[in-house]
């Protein structure tokens, strides 16, 4: 039964050295040698080092993601599979996930973002869902950093060449700008599908003796230890790294798409899995493994692009666009039909087994010969120590700062990347293919109808990593709050949450903190929204020579709405109608993008009461169905002043708003704070009593604060001479001339 | 009228050309596979938008010498009606069907919005829905398409009436701005000179549901739907 692996000639010498330079700790590699009872073979060597790696086994995260809440009554899939499944009503799942592709998109902006879009594409199809929809949230360095345009146009350029050709829309997203991500920037990738609700397809395997099918693109040296760079910091060689990327094909993967979703209809696929990070290896002992099975490749049988691949390369390489597939015996040829229709490779490499062996031929030989477990589900695991750093922000603004004239920091702010008009990305992304899209780019969320039913589903990705700076628990719980309550100003219920936790070097004390703080915020919120975390991602080492990126979780937040006709968007539709403001809390300039703008220390988060928030979630929702709310937007970065004038921009004609609001106190905070889960509703004037029912009723503040006026000027009438009268078509040309203003090299 | 839509490989829009005519339309629609010749009888061929081979030599290159693009041209020698949108439009151009080419856009990079398209020959099979001078309101998404043609052969083509949309502006006007692509003569639609092969590079099927956006699209298809023999 057992044969021994062979070294093969010319090989490096497998010691505790070669371990370190795979990135194995010491203690690790003595549990290898331990598990398989002998010194392992390179091939070996390299197949445990890839699967160990944080990146693969989320050493040391896992025990912490199991706090997670994933379940409701609404959950068809909860974290475990390539992506997480809600139901969405009328029969159908939507399945999704969020993943990031940091550390490839740094070296490799163009091909590190195309293929961050094809691996979420394949956890989604794998599932048998058909990707309806695509988001992403990007993070630069700051604009005048020299990478940053290089790295801004590679990155949207990769999206936009790769999403636009699999004819799946990207529907919203978010791009920040800041110094912070100088030398990491993040690329999270979101896909969501849909499948009837019987029909899912897993990557749990069963049966000895099913055979085992290869599909799609050949194996090349693309990719190799691509796992493994996602694993470990940057240093100054990183631009050395460029190998380790892998180069996307798009066309292939629109071809698998349709290839697997019509195979799935045959129903001889037992088990499929994506070929990704880590590549044959991954895939091949996760799905045997899950199942309580064993597997036999061959990897002769392997389809390659060029002659002398080594075992070691076959296993590790990540050439994209591959899929391993576990058949019904004797179904392969129905399973072949289809790939061939569509021009793919379909070959049968191997097959399951009883032993639970993960077991690795190559010319007549065994190169590898390892329980299956101890690849896919035994890595290390890892409690690594937490501490809070020493050194705490102050607990109030630093000084009272020499507020700027209203008008002129309205300007200032519309003008800032981070705010401005996002046009110049999204109008590189195809945001129409499949006509869902209801509500597109630009908007609060995104919404798709769904064909053949009056429901809808909302979606939003957000992050705040100034907050999480400032306060990782607070901060995590914020983001959520404001993704959840995007996708309710839409009129969308929250349903579901995936996530993507990006965070330095987990092996420092503060960051692991960070971490634990912020899985603790995410799971309150989503406790407190009833909306549990089904899938996710987490990715470390977003560090470079010592500095780590601030706290980022992404979050992204489905929704789903009863009936699409009463969906509603951020702007003001009608001269007459009445501005409302509701919030949750006060606003305070603490992580603002006028802090930042303005160099102004904003002092500590504020608390943030779930119980609240919720609130105001229900009542826009319920604000919506009843059609009582005309308009509704989320006051985001750049506070109140930025929210009117945005509301303002309305695309079909140009409006304005005419707005009292008294003495301001604090006119920084009042006027361009944040934090406070605020929005500016616009409604009906004979509605104002029934609307404030259901705010004012639920113990959240509520004021009619203006009016919608024909008249398109931005008017804010206030204490103290801070108010403004401006021109919007002048302000929407500072904010939608920002980015491309800049991108010229103009000033 | 029976309708048939192209289905290549790396076709993207082909669900929703056949879903505009069928669904919204309520026309009797297929798809047609690019391995095979026949055209089951259609009497409108449409060659929807996407990447037909993936389209990384040139955009429609390949797809010309598909089995399906042999029956194509024969249809259309015949006189039947042919629309390509988009990268159907690409490819009609490779095949030699429509005169001019179509490359990269001005900006180099991939634009997806809505634009504003000037009728400029509303007595085509492909635009009687609508009159001449009519503003169409639809969505481009394209990355090549920048029309171009010898000098010349613009000129004779305008004088036959083979220019049948422009970009303008929402008043109606051409302007360097409102060339989305930077197209010759603002050039977004043209036709061969029989009047039975049309390509166009904006999405008349993405502008069919007003909730989607528009409807402007229904023009489009409602004039060929009128143009049965």
């Amino acid at each position: 039964m057992s044969e021994r692996p062979v070294s093969l000639p010319g090989e490096p010498k497998v010691d505790l050295e070669q371990a370190r330079a795979h990135g194995l700790a010491p203690d690790e590699y003595r549990k290898i040698e331990q598990i398989i009872g002998r010194t392992p073979t390179y091939t070996e060597l390299g197949v445990f080092s890839v699967m160990w790696s944080e990146h693969c086994s989320y050493k040391s995260s896992r025990r912490h993601l199991r706090k997670l809440p994933s379940k409701s009554e609404l959950v068809v899939q909860g974290p475990g599979e390539n992506a997480g499944a809600i139901d969405v009503g009328d029969g159908w799942a939507a399945v999704f996930k969020i993943e990031s592709h940091n550390h490839p998109s740094f070296v490799e902006p163009y091909q590190g973002a195309a293929t961050g879009v094809g691996g979420i594409l394949r956890d989604i199809f794998t599932m048998g869902a058909r990707p309806v929809a695509s988001m992403n949230s990007l993070k630069f360095g700051s604009f005048e950093h020299p990478r940053t345009r290089y790295l801004l146009g590679g990155v949207v350029g990769g999206i936009g060449g790769y999403g636009n050709c699999v004819g799946v829309p990207t529907v919203a997203g978010e791009v920040m700008f800041d110094a912070a991500y100088n030398a990491n920037i993040l690329v999270n990738a979101f896909c969501l599908g849909l499948v009837r609700k019987g029909e899912m397809m897993s990557a749990k395997a069963r049966g000895p003796g099913n055979p085992v099918l290869y599909v799609g693109s050949a194996t090349g040296r693309d990719g190799i230890h691509g796992a493994s760079m996602a694993s470990a910091e940057f240093d100054k060689q990183s631009e050395a790294k460029r190998p380790a990327v892998q180069v996307g094909d798009p066309f292939t993967e629109k071809l698998l798409i349709e290839a697997c979703l019509e195979a799935g209809k045959t129903g001889a696929i037992v088990a499929i899995q994506d070929m990704g990070a880590a590549g044959l290896t991954s895939s091949s002992s996760e799905m045997p493994s899950h199942g309580g099975l064993g597997i036999e490749l061959d990897l002769d049988k392997v389809p390659l692009r060029e002659a002398g691949l080594t075992p070691y390369e076959i296993l590790l390489s990540e050439s994209q666009e591959r899929m391993l597939i576990v058949a019904e015996r004797g179904r392969e040829a129905e399973l072949q039909a289809v790939f061939e229709k569509w021009d793919l490779h379909a070959v049968v490499i191997g097959q399951l087994t009883d032993d639970q062996r993960w077991r690795i031929r190559w010319r007549g030989q065994v190169v590898a010969d390892i329980p299956i477990g101890a690849l896919a589900d035994d890595a290390p695991l890892y409690d690594r120590p937490a501490a809070a750093p020493k050194i705490q922000p102050p607990a109030r603004p630093s000084a009272a700062g020499k507020h700027p004239e209203t008008a002129k920091a309205l300007r200032a702010l519309l003008d800032s990347p981070n705010i401005a008009s996002k046009k110049w990305v999204y109008r590189q992304y195809d945001s129409i293919v499949q006509s869902n899209t209801v509500l597109g780019p630009g908007s609060d969320a995104a919404v798709l109808r769904i064909k053949n039913s009056r429901r809808a589903i909302a979606l939003k990705v957000d992050s705040n990593p100034r907050a999480c700076a400032l306060d990782p628990y607070l901060g995590a719980v914020g983001t959520v709050c404001e993704a959840a309550r995007n996708v309710a100003c839409a009129g969308a219920r929250p349903v579901g949450i995936t996530n993507c936790l990006n965070y330095g070097n987990p092996e420092r004390p503060e960051v692991m903190w960070q971490f634990i703080r912020g899985v603790e915020g995410l799971r309150d919120a989503s406790l407190a929204f009833g909306a549990p975390v089904v899938s996710g991602n987490v990715s470390f080492y977003n560090e470079t020579e010592g500095h780590s990126i601030p706290p980022t979780p992404t979050i992204a937040v489905l929704g789903v709405m009863a009936d699409v006709a009463k969906h509603v968007t951020q702007f003001f539709k009608d001269p007459g109608d009445a501005i409302v403001l509701v919030r949750t809390a006060r606003p305070s300039i603490a992580a603002s993008e006028y802090a930042a703008i303005f160099g102004i220390d904003g002092g500590r988060l504020g608390a943030i009461d779930l119980a609240r928030e919720a609130a105001l979630i229900e009542g826009l929702v319920e604000g919506a169905e009843q059609g009582l709310i005309r308009s509704a937007h989320d006051v985001a970065e750049g506070g109140l002043a930025v929210a009117l004038a945005e509301a303002c921009f309305n695309p079909r004609s140009i409006l304005g708003a005419e707005v009292e609001l008294g003495r301001a106190g604090n006119a920084d905070a009042f006027f361009f704070g944040e934090g406070a889960s605020t929005v500016i509703l616009s409604i009906a004037p004979g509605d104002a009593a029934r609307v404030e029912s259901l705010f004012a009723g639920r113990g959240l503040e509520f004021a009619v604060i203006g009016r919608v006026i024909a008249d398109p000027r931005l008017r804010i009438a206030a204490a103290d001479n801070l108010g403004l009268d401006e021109d919007v078509a002048e302000l929407r040309q500072v904010y939608e001339d920002a980015i491309p203003r800049r991108l010229r090299g103009g000033d | 009228m029976k309708w048939g839509v192209v289905r290549f490989p790396g076709s993207l829009d082909d669900g929703d050309s056949l879903y505009a005519i069928a669904e919204v339309m309520g026309q009797d629609a297929r798809m047609l596979w690019h391995k095979d010749e026949s055209l089951g009888g259609v009497e409108c061929v449409l060659l929807p938008g996407g990447f037909s081979y993936g389209d990384y030599l040139r955009t429609g290159a390949i797809a010309r010498f598909s089995p399906i693009m042999k029956s194509v041209a024969k249809f259309a020698a015949d006189g039947g009606l042919v629309i390509g949108i988009c990268n159907g439009f690409q490819i009609l151009c490779e095949a030699h069907l429509l005169p001019g080419a179509l490359t990269r856009n001005r900006s180099l990079s991939f634009i997806c919005e809505r634009v504003w398209l000037r009728v400029e020959n509303a007595s085509t099979p492909f635009t009687r829905a609508a009159k001449q001078g009519d503003l169409l309101r639809l969505p481009i998404k394209h990355g090549e398409g920048l029309y171009v043609a010898p000098e010349d052969e613009i000129r004779q083509m305008e004088e036959r009436g083979q220019v049948i949309l422009r970009y303008v502006d929402a008043n109606g006007r051409e302007n360097d701005d409102a060339n989305p692509n930077g197209s010759m003569r603002a050039i977004a639609g043209v036709a061969n000179q029989r009047f039975n092969v049309f390509g166009l590079m904006p999405h008349p099927e993405h502008a069919v549901e007003a909730m989607l956006g528009g409807v402007d699209g229904l023009k489009i298809f409602q004039s060929i739907a009128g143009s049965a023999r």
